[in-house]
């Protein structure tokens, strides 16, 4: 046994190490330099002897509106989250299971595109879309005359079109992935063994794929709760997020300790969140 | 049972729409004349014509393919590697290692950015397309280790032992048995990788020298001056050209995963 895992160490060692070694050069050291610098005083742009202080954590504490803040683009993750969930699952399930041969290949090719254009340029395209006298706009008034005027643009729903636009083919590809490797000699099992339609996906189908539904929530909640570029764009003044407050730090008020103390708070948050809700998941997937 | 898959595939064809639409309003525009995105709609090819003669954009579009390819190949071959190493080995800090994943998707770009502009800085890597694909890998891993995982983790490991037992070696068996039944995943995690290196703006700004930039960096650039049709252009050409190398590819391999 001794010798077994000696080997084996040897196997994780060289199968991990680049990956890892690669993220300790570009991701944690220059976070851990990120963190050194949310206690400092002064911005490091100011040449001074550096000293350190707790003053843009208490910021968090003393000024309700960073929670508020925090709030609200936990909120806007979730529901983001949620609306993928509900609208790509479905669609991951129809490519998985109804959609055969060809056309199967065809339309995973059509969700997996849109990866390809520029995020920047999407989210202004809804802008053409959802503002007054835009497309969506037009469309309203040509099938009903009498209806009102439809601008969408620059409020909450707006930004969770965009967002939902953005990430929805994260959650199809991760629940096909596991969807498609479910093997239908196990639905049809389950079948022969007298189980329902919904008992069928219930039981076997749904958890069968959770591991994929985690992997999608996952890719989708956290950078939907660091959003700043679609609240800013589709959003205006209507749908701040602490990613926008942090943007600010940095661009325009040059304070980057305080950009970095809300930074580590917000990831704070959000992997307070993913561990509270890791242990649940895992007992889903056991069981199975 | 009937129903409901019908349900289930018109539910597919309304999901299409709604990821098709911007992308071909977007389209749409670059073709029309009007540089103020007006209707009605008068084809005209003009912005087309000012690309041609934009080498700032086209060198930046060079940039942003030439680093999501490279970064494509390595952060596939890295991340499956350690994906492997969580599905197949029960070791201590497992665990540890797999929460590491979360801070470069959980820390704003923006955050992650500057904190790297420092850094770089600071043990001498200079400014430009190296910094950035250094980054871009960073960002793509994370994505390529939870796809390729969330494949092995419905893998039927018992397919291997069949075929060690049946009296293949271990490469055949990795040849014949674990490589097919793996390459969803990884043509998902490299699928990943390419749209996080592709679409990334946040990283490349900072780590962007002046004069050399990728497309995302350009086209912020631009956005700030006011939007013009161009952009839609160039996007457009983007678009043609992955769907190309996208088909071709399935020419070689099936999506599907049908046999």
């Amino acid at each position: 046994m001794a010798v077994a895992d000696r080997r084996n160490r040897g196997a994780i060692l060289a199968l991990t190490g680049p990956a890892y070694l690669w993220l300790t050069a570009t991701i944690f050291l220059p976070l851990s330099a990120m963190l050194y610098c949310s206690f400092l005083a002064k911005s490091p742009l100011v040449p001074a002897p550096a000293s350190f202080t707790l003053k843009h954590y208490a910021a968090f504490i003393d000024r309700p509106v960073n929670q508020q803040l925090m709030l609200w683009s936990l909120e806007l993750g979730a529901v983001v989250t949620i609306c993928c969930l509900v609208i790509g699952y479905p669609a991951a399930l129809a490519l998985a299971k109804v959609i055969k041969g060809r056309w199967r290949e065809a339309m995973f090719l059509m969700v997996v595109l849109p990866f390809w254009s520029n995020a920047l340029v999407r989210t202004f395209s809804w802008t053409m879309v959802l503002r007054r006298d835009g497309l969506a706009d037009q469309a309203i008034h040509f099938i009903a005359p009498w209806a009102p005027e439809f601008d969408l643009l620059y409020s909450y729903p707006a930004v969770v079109i965009g967002l939902v636009h953005s990430y929805l083919p994260y959650m199809i590809l991760t629940c096909y992935i596991s969807l498609q490797a479910i093997d239908d000699s196990v639905i049809e099992a389950a079948r022969s063994l007298g189980a329902r339609s919904g008992a069928l996906f219930r039981r076997v189908v749904f958890p069968m794929s959770l591991p994929g539904v985690l992997a999608g929530s996952a890719l989708i909640f956290v950078p939907a709760v660091g959003s700043f570029m679609e609240p800013r764009i589709l959003g205006g003044i209507k749908a701040p997020t602490l990613g926008m407050t942090i943007e600010d730090q940095f661009t325009v008020t040059a304070n980057w300790p305080l950009g970095a103390a809300l930074s580590f708070l917000m990831l704070g948050a959000v992997l307070l969140i993913c561990l509270a809700l890791y242990p649940a998941a895992r007992k889903r997937m056991e069981g199975l | 049972m009937k129903l409901g898959s019908a349900l289930l595939a018109a539910h597919l064809w309304l999901v299409l729409a709604f990821l098709y639409v911007p992308i071909v309003v977007m389209a749409v525009f670059g073709f029309n004349a009007s540089p103020l995105y007006a209707l009605p709609f008068q084809f005209d090819l003009v912005w087309y014509r000012e690309l041609a003669g934009n080498t700032k954009l086209i060198d930046a579009g060079i940039h942003s393919v030439g680093i999501a390819i490279v970064n494509t190949i390595i952060a596939t071959a890295l991340g499956t590697m350690a994906a492997l190493a969580f599905a197949r080995y029960q070791f201590r800090g497992k665990t540890v290692l797999q929460l590491l994943l979360f801070p470069p998707v959980a820390v704003p770009w923006l955050v992650i950015g500057t904190a790297m502009l420092v850094f770089f800085y600071w043990i001498d890597i200079k400014r430009g397309l190296f910094a950035i694909l250094l980054g871009h890998v960073a960002l793509s891993l994370p994505y390529v280790i939870v796809v390729v995982g969330a494949r092995l983790a419905t893998f039927p490991r018992a397919v291997e032992e069949a075929a060690a037992t049946l009296g293949a070696t271990p490469w055949q068996t990795f040849r014949r048995v674990t490589a097919p039944l793996l390459a969803p995943g990884v043509i998902g995690g490299a699928l990943f990788a390419f749209a996080v290196s592709f679409d990334q703006f946040v990283i490349s700004y900072f780590l962007a020298p002046p004069g050399v930039t990728t497309l995302p960096v350009e086209i912020y650039g631009a956005i700030r001056k006011g939007f013009t049709p161009e952009i839609n252009a160039i996007s457009t050409i983007i678009i043609l050209v992955s769907m190309g190398a996208l088909l071709l590819t399935a020419r070689f391999y099936r999506f599907g995963g049908e046999r």
